[in-house]
């Protein structure tokens, strides 16, 4: 895929059109999600010390680190799933635990790993789960939320799944799904837990593009990854998650260098730069 | 779209069975009446046998609407808990709340009770037994899986009660209490009455409509309780309220008509193949369907022989291969 086609101008998320006039609060609002002096893990068991950061709509950040090393603990952590054993998280300025879950999930939405739905749903349904954090108690989704999943899908060009049970697409499909379900929060940020594993070559630049796409209609991604060629893929920040901390960030071409991933993975890695995008070539010796 | 159409059109139609069904076993019976003198009599007020009027109002009409509300109750509770824990294997006695019910009934007969004493009895252990349940796997929760945890206890606590159950029969008189504890574990409706209904309508009434109302949010459940949170449901507070509704249901009617197994198994999974997954759809194709069924199989098992047949021998004879069947075409599809 061309690097101008990533850019098209005509894609804006969260959803446009009619959506406008149901419009949230926070829409077109910059926003800051803060991590200070916070202490990850599980009761008894850290896992991460000493965890300070700051993501920033707009802006893509990359977390690597070897299987392990705590990504997910960190995901869980942001989402408010796992409470933190010190610290703080501060969204918007204020702390998360002020947040009550529905309007959280208003703000950051989460596309997990692996996934495993026992009912037969289909993908449309899948999608319309996403609106669940925008309804009133005990409503279910009506019309104008439909509408949104509908342009959602459109807009991952997922619309021909529409009318198939989730659980029998491809892992790509799936993934897809997902990423619009959380679209469909209509969220500030996006948390992505690996969202290109167990993705062929294919699906694997499709979600890149899509992930810089979203970026650029201003939204806050944090992805986790494997493939450190993902974080240059999308121009994005850096973290590194290693031996117990997070132990390097900043800009990719910065952090990501032959030494660092020698010290994260183990193995001899040469980054050289093709039509000015640097790539990961491992040193397979002997 | 689609499947909101879908679930109208099945809703319909279960509810013009469930109908039929009804119309069906006021005349089936030992003292059998031709469905035009019901009709006529229900319409019009007219009759020309004179039993038909007691017959109809004393003694089948209690027998069909507990049936109804049972059958329903207990489909609709299996259809919940299958939806909370994820897993279409699940029935509602998955936390105790069947077996506690049978300690209760099994004490309250050792000691003479009586009937009221019997269902208040069994009742308060049913619930009792979820009780158990929860705290278990709130005391070990730490970092485990809370629904795998959930199962877990109860299994725990249905074995305790089982144990319990067979002190009970050990210690039981042989002649007159054992037989009256095996008849109630193996399920009723000849003693209920319109008394009875009186106090477990509003009980069920009252369950059913919190489940409705998080139809929706039992939804998201089926992805987990991490995905669940991050799609903004407050998860602890939702299984909760199934929990507690959904073992309400079950403790009621158990309480009333001793232990119907198989229907909150089968039912639900039938609901599901024909009416889809959404609960908001789910739930009340399932009190339909369960209603339905319960209401045939208490049909026959008062009319096949002039000995009533327990309802558990019939529910499971005829349940397990419909459960093969459904899970076949199912499969299929």
């Amino acid at each position: 895929m061309k690097r101008n086609e990533l850019k098209s101008p005509d894609f804006q998320i969260p959803c446009h059109g009619p959506a406008k006039s149901h419009k949230r609060k926070y829409m077109d609002e910059r926003m800051i999600l803060e991590i200070k002096n916070a202490v990850l893990g599980y009761r008894g068991k850290a896992v991460l010390q000493n965890v300070n950061f700051t993501i920033e709509t707009g802006r893509t950040i990359c977390v690597i680190g070897k299987n392990g090393a705590g990504k997910t603990t960190l995901f869980k952590s942001i989402l408010g799933i796992l409470p933190l054993l010190r610290g703080e998280i501060l969204l918007d300025g204020r702390s998360i635990e002020r947040w009550r879950q529905r309007d959280y999930a208003r703000v950051i939405a989460y596309v997990p790993q692996a996934r495993t739905l026992p009912f037969p749903f289909t993908a449309f349904d899948v999608v319309l789960f996403g609106r669940t954090a925008h309804l009133s108690h005990f409503a279910s989704p009506g019309k104008r939320d439909r509408q949104i999943a509908d342009e959602c899908m459109e807009k991952l060009q997922v619309s021909h799944l529409r009318n198939r049970i989730f659980t029998q697409l491809s892992g790509g499909e799936q993934q897809m799904i997902i990423v619009a379900r959380a679209l469909t929060q209509q969220p500030l940020f996006l948390v992505m837990d690996e969202p290109a594993s167990n993705l062929d070559f294919g699906n694997q630049v499709r979600i890149i593009s899509q992930v810089n796409r979203l970026k650029d209609d201003s939204l806050g991604i944090l992805m986790a990854t494997h493939s450190p060629d993902h974080a240059f893929m999308c121009n994005a920040g850096v973290m590194v998650v290693h031996n117990g901390k997070i132990w390097k960030s900043g800009g990719c071409n910065r952090v990501i260098t032959e030494d660092v991933l020698k010290e994260i993975y183990g193995v001899d890695v040469c980054i050289c730069s093709m039509k000015g995008i640097k790539t990961c070539m491992p040193v397979i010796g002997n | 779209m689609m499947t909101v159409g879908r679930g109208k059109l099945v809703l319909g139609i279960l509810a013009i069975v469930l109908t039929v069904v009804v119309v069906f076993s006021f005349t089936v019976g030992r003292y059998s009446i031709p469905a035009g003198d019901l009709l006529r009599y229900l319409f019009t007020g007219e009759y020309t046998d004179e039993n038909l009027p007691i017959l109809i109002m004393q003694i089948r009409l209690p027998r069909i609407l507990i049936a109804v509300l049972a059958g329903g109750a207990l489909s609709v509770s299996g259809a919940a808990y299958q939806g909370l824990f994820r897993n279409p294997m699940v029935s509602p006695d998955i936390l105790g709340v069947s077996t506690g019910a049978g300690f209760g009934a099994a004490l309250a007969i050792l000691f003479s009770a009586g009937l009221l004493g019997i269902q208040l009895s069994a009742f308060a252990t049913g619930l009792l037994a979820v009780f158990i349940s929860l705290t278990i796997s709130k005391i070990i929760a730490m970092n485990h899986d809370r629904i795998l945890l959930l199962v877990l206890s109860g299994m725990i606590v249905s074995a305790m009660f089982n144990a319990l159950i067979m002190l009970m029969k050990y210690i039981a008189d042989s002649e007159s209490k054992l037989p009256e504890i095996t008849f109630w574990l193996m399920g009723s409706l000849t003693n209920v009455t319109l008394h009875e209904i009186k106090y477990v309508l509003p009980v069920i009434l009252l369950s059913l409509i919190p489940l409705w109302l998080n139809a929706w949010k039992l939804n998201i459940l089926s992805f987990g309780d991490e995905e669940a949170k991050a799609l903004g449901v407050n998860t602890g507070q939702v299984r909760l309220i199934i929990i507690g509704c959904a073992s309400l249901l079950t403790a009621s009617v158990v309480a009333v008509t001793g232990i119907i197994g198989w229907i909150g198994l089968i039912i639900p999974h039938f609901s599901r193949f024909i009416a889809g997954p959404d609960h908001r759809w789910l739930l009340p194709a399932s009190f339909l369907a369960g209603a339905a069924f319960l209401l045939l199989v208490d049909d026959i098992s008062r009319s096949v022989s002039t000995l009533e047949i327990p309802l558990g021998v019939i529910t499971s004879l005829v349940g397990a291969p419909m459960f093969l069947l459904v899970l076949k075409m199912t499969g299929k599809s």
